[in-house]
């Protein structure tokens, strides 16, 4: 008798578990089938309230993040996840488009002087703190300061070592007196730099440049790690930060430019997993997938691209290997060059990345603009650069190896950081050099912090890496990678007359001039075959029918600010 | 028996005090560092964030400063998010863990004890294969496919839960079946096993004897003395499973503690990885003294030891 009461409590498991196995059985064949929304009737309660609004203004935008900000505070943020959150909070001198032009936003303009060193920004005097305050010139000047001062330990500070004196501010050298940045007015900003820097509009807009309120941050320096302490004057402010859960913004009812914003509300779930960020767009949970803001599990890359769910869109980050060029055999140029002409790039993103990757044959990604409204690579392309050609190959590395005295290869190793991802491209390539060079390449992992510092040692053969662009000039990829005195130069790749030509580019007043001597370095790498490229990166992005304007900016971050919903 | 608590609590305290320290001495061994970053930025900058965060000092006084730290119950604050202390990070997300794990090893318990007893009560018959089928599948089927096909079904497909949160009661419903499965299938294997001897052992014949009902002898005899090898890993189970589980909280996006153990240490955020380290070993040193009292209480044997009716 007890036994049957106890049958009782133990069906309902039995039932769950049995529909479990039987249902996933039945449940392959229903593709791209997210038209009826079966919705999480618990989860929120918000999306049923703004699925039935059908104005302009108004409405929730809802995406996730694969881990939260480390940091929200200016000076402090390094990564991703902080910069897409920060560009609902603050607003800086300018503000990058989509495109990854640099657009008035607390600076109504800027002069330049003759010899290019001193910026005069002009402010708004309209644009206040979410505390009332106004944001003066001097914000920018104390938060600029205060990235550099040593005390801070900001990480990017090096990204204001273009301001005069801020290198030695930082390095104890020189005093924060000797930045030559200064608040003429509440409404002058005047900047002197270092070396003549075309681009530094484009820097300004940098997440590193943004003002701060100091008030806020002399009375508590832990300020920014919570919601209800951060002070900011962006477009949005931050309502709630459940840490490790979620953050919530609203709009900002004092923005100068208000009219602009039309979400009423953004809410940034943190969610890892990408197989539950898929789910979560399935069910209507959240609007949007990519550009750093979840991503599309790889195994249903192929099948979202096809069935045109998704879209594709080109962003300024390179896919690449390094030679180690200081030892042997990638010491020898002919050999370096035989590795990259027998690897067939077009086929590895046909068939192990599927995300419709461009193949790389130089390091400038197609997103990074140019001059004159046109982007680098239209002026550049890298099309001649060298060609896929197993022959040529062949006859190179035997060349090569004569060249070095040696009748056969030692033994190479391929190194990369641990991640599925990683492993199927280096295997395919190990693959094709043993079909087409006849070598045998091992490949081996190490877990991230290992891996950085081993290629940081120079203990590699080969080594995966990969660039993302900081600010959206060709230079970021030329200067940062082949520079012979450049500490991401990994493979210590050194040809002084390319170093002569990008120090020329920085002098050089004339953008034109300045872009010619960066594509002449960059071919003269590629020459030499300082590295070995893959493919210029992609990001493949989903967004629901009724939100408009939120996509993917140059950098491959989602850039949703002033989007809207239907 | 204070003199066995006594004991018990010096030898957690040493245990601590030792795992706490090779702790330190590890993490800091290992290549990386918490200053890690794909991009070299500057000499200059590296100088000035090893100042920061004192790690330019030797280890031997880096050691000396966080035990001292420690005994005064400072955590200390993460390394990679700024200004939050471990303190806090821990103490925020182990609330969801806790009730997660706690609603989990209820369910565990429950299933097992009910699938398993069912199992010993039927033994080589159908109920006894169907739940030890059951069981085999909870075991086999790791959490890192049950969750995702879970989801998939229920919450995707069906609509009945929603995907990932732990806002509501019905949100607990998939984790812990994805968290208890194989705890289940544990749990009605040692049951079963242990019963199955149990029944066939004289006290039962005894019992039988006197003429008690089969719902009593089960009650009061057999599943007693079957709960005693499930009680021992009781001890294990729910320091791990309160502490959360990696897998399930990222599958489910549950806020916990869990993840933790994993992005410490990829991070090298050395002050998490002591915080939650230390952090999982009380916990584990708490859960296996309590297993002990409890044994002392659910195991008569024991409990004639200790009373005054012993030989």
């Amino acid at each position: 008798m007890k036994v049957d009461k106890k049958k009782g409590l133990l069906l309902p498991l039995v039932v769950v578990m049995m529909l479990a196995a039987v249902l996933s059985a039945c449940s392959n064949n229903n593709n791209g089938n997210n038209a009826a929304p079966s919705g999480s009737a618990s989860s929120s309660p918000s999306a049923s309230a703004s699925e039935s609004t059908d104005v302009k203004k108004g409405g929730e935008f809802r995406f996730t993040l694969a881990s939260e900000p480390p940091s929200l505070d200016p000076a402090l943020m390094t990564d991703a996840q902080s910069s897409i959150v920060a560009a609902g909070l603050y607003e800086g001198l300018y503000r990058l488009n989509s495109a990854g032009e640099p657009e008035p936003a607390i600076a109504t303009g800027d002069e330049v002087s003759d010899d290019g060193l001193t910026y005069t920004f002009k402010l708004r005097d309209d644009a206040t703190w979410s505390n009332g305050d106004k944001v003066t010139a001097n914000d920018f000047v104390y938060a600029w300061k205060r990235a550099l001062n040593p005390e801070t330990a900001s990480e990017y500070a090096y990204m204001l070592f273009y301001i005069k004196g801020g290198e030695e501010y930082n390095s104890g050298k020189g005093s924060a007196d000797d930045v030559a940045v200064k608040a003429v007015n509440d409404t002058t900003l005047e900047v002197t730099l270092k070396s003549a820097t075309p681009y530094f509009p484009s820097l300004v807009s940098h997440y590193t440049y943004l003002p701060v309120h100091q008030a806020t941050v002399d009375a508590n320096p832990a300020w920014a790690a919570d919601a209800s302490t951060i002070v900011s004057n962006g477009p949005f402010l931050l309502k709630e930060w459940a840490h490790e859960d979620k953050l919530v913004l609203e709009p900002n009812p004092t923005y100068f430019d208000k009219d602009k914003v039309n979400f009423s509300k953004v809410t940034i779930s943190l969610v890892e997993d990408e197989n539950t960020v898929y789910n979560l767009f399935e069910t209507g949970d959240i609007d949007w997938i990519g550009a750093q803001a979840g991503s599309v599990p790889t195994d249903r890359t192929a099948q979202v691209i096809a069935d045109g769910s998704a879209e594709v869109q080109a962003i300024a980050s390179t896919y690449y290997y390094v030679f180690n060029t200081q030892k042997a055999p990638f010491n020898n140029v002919k050999i370096r060059k035989a590795f990259s002409m027998a690897i067939d790039r077009q086929s590895i993103i046909d068939n192990v990345t599927q995300a419709n990757q461009t193949p790389a044959y130089a390091l400038v990604p197609p997103s990074i603009a140019g001059t004159d409204g046109k982007l680098f690579r239209e002026m550049y392309p890298d099309t001649g650069f060298f060609s896929e050609n197993v022959e040529e190959a062949k006859k190179l590395l035997e060349e090569g190896l004569k060249e070095e005295g040696l009748t056969a290869l030692p033994k190479i190793t391929l190194l990369y950081n641990t991640s599925e991802g990683h492993k199927a491209i280096a295997e395919a390539a190990a693959d094709m050099w043993k079909q087409n060079l006849g070598v045998e390449v091992a490949v081996t992992n190490q877990e991230w912090g290992t891996f950085l510092e081993t290629r940081d040692a120079g203990q590699f053969d080969i080594a995966r890496a990969g660039w993302g662009a900081d600010f959206n000039h060709a230079i970021n990829f030329t200067y940062d990678l082949i520079h012979p005195k450049s500490l991401n130069n990994d493979g210590k790749y050194s040809n002084e007359q390319v170093g002569k030509w990008l120090d020329e580019s920085l002098a050089a007043t004339d953008e034109k001039a300045r872009l010619d001597l960066i594509a002449k370095a960059e071919k003269q790498a590629m020459d030499d075959m300082a590295v070995l490229p893959f493919y210029y990166y992609t990001t493949v992005t989903m967004v629901k029918d009724d939100i408009q304007g939120v996509t993917s900016d140059y950098a491959g971050h989602i850039d949703w600010v002033f989007g809207s919903k239907k | 028996m204070v003199a066995f608590v006594l004991r018990k609590v010096s030898f957690m305290v040493v245990t601590l005090f030792l795992l706490a320290s090779l702790t330190f001495v590890l993490m800091n061994v290992i290549p990386g560092s918490p200053l890690q970053s794909e991009k070299a930025t500057s000499e200059q900058v590296k100088k000035n964030l090893e100042a920061y965060y004192g790690l330019d000092k030797p280890m031997f006084e880096r050691y000396i400063t966080y035990m001292d730290n420690l005994i005064h119950g400072d955590l200390g604050v993460s390394m990679k998010k700024k200004f939050q202390t471990v303190e806090r990070m821990i103490s925020s997300s182990f609330p969801y863990s806790l009730r997660l794990g706690l609603v989990s090893v209820v369910t565990s318990v429950a299933g097992g004890v009910i699938l398993g007893t069912l199992a010993a009560l039927y033994h080589r018959r159908f109920l006894d294969h169907f739940a030890m089928i059951i069981a085999v599948i909870g075991l086999a089927v790791p959490s890192l496919i049950m969750g995702p096909l879970l989801q998939y079904i229920f919450s995707v497909k069906l609509g009945w839960f929603s995907v990932a949160g732990l806002k509501g009661p019905l949100d607990y419903i998939l984790p812990t079946i994805a968290l208890s499965a194989s705890s289940i299938a544990v749990i009605a294997r040692l049951i079963r096993s242990t019963m199955v001897e149990v029944m066939n052992g004289d006290f039962i014949k005894t019992a039988k004897a006197k003429g008690l009902t089969g719902h009593m002898i089960v009650w009061r005899h057999a599943l007693r003395n079957s709960m005693l090898p499930v009680v021992t890993y009781l001890g294990f189970m729910i320091a791990n499973v309160i502490t959360g589980s990696v897998v399930v909280e990222q599958i489910f996006a549950i806020p916990g503690l869990g993840k933790f153990f994993v992005s410490s240490i990829i991070d090298r955020d050395y002050p998490l990885i002591m915080g939650t380290t230390i952090f999982y070993a009380a916990i584990l040193l708490v859960g296996r003294f309590i297993a002990d009292i409890a044994y002392v209480l659910v195991d008569p044997r024991i409990r004639l030891k200790g009373g005054k009716a012993g030989a």
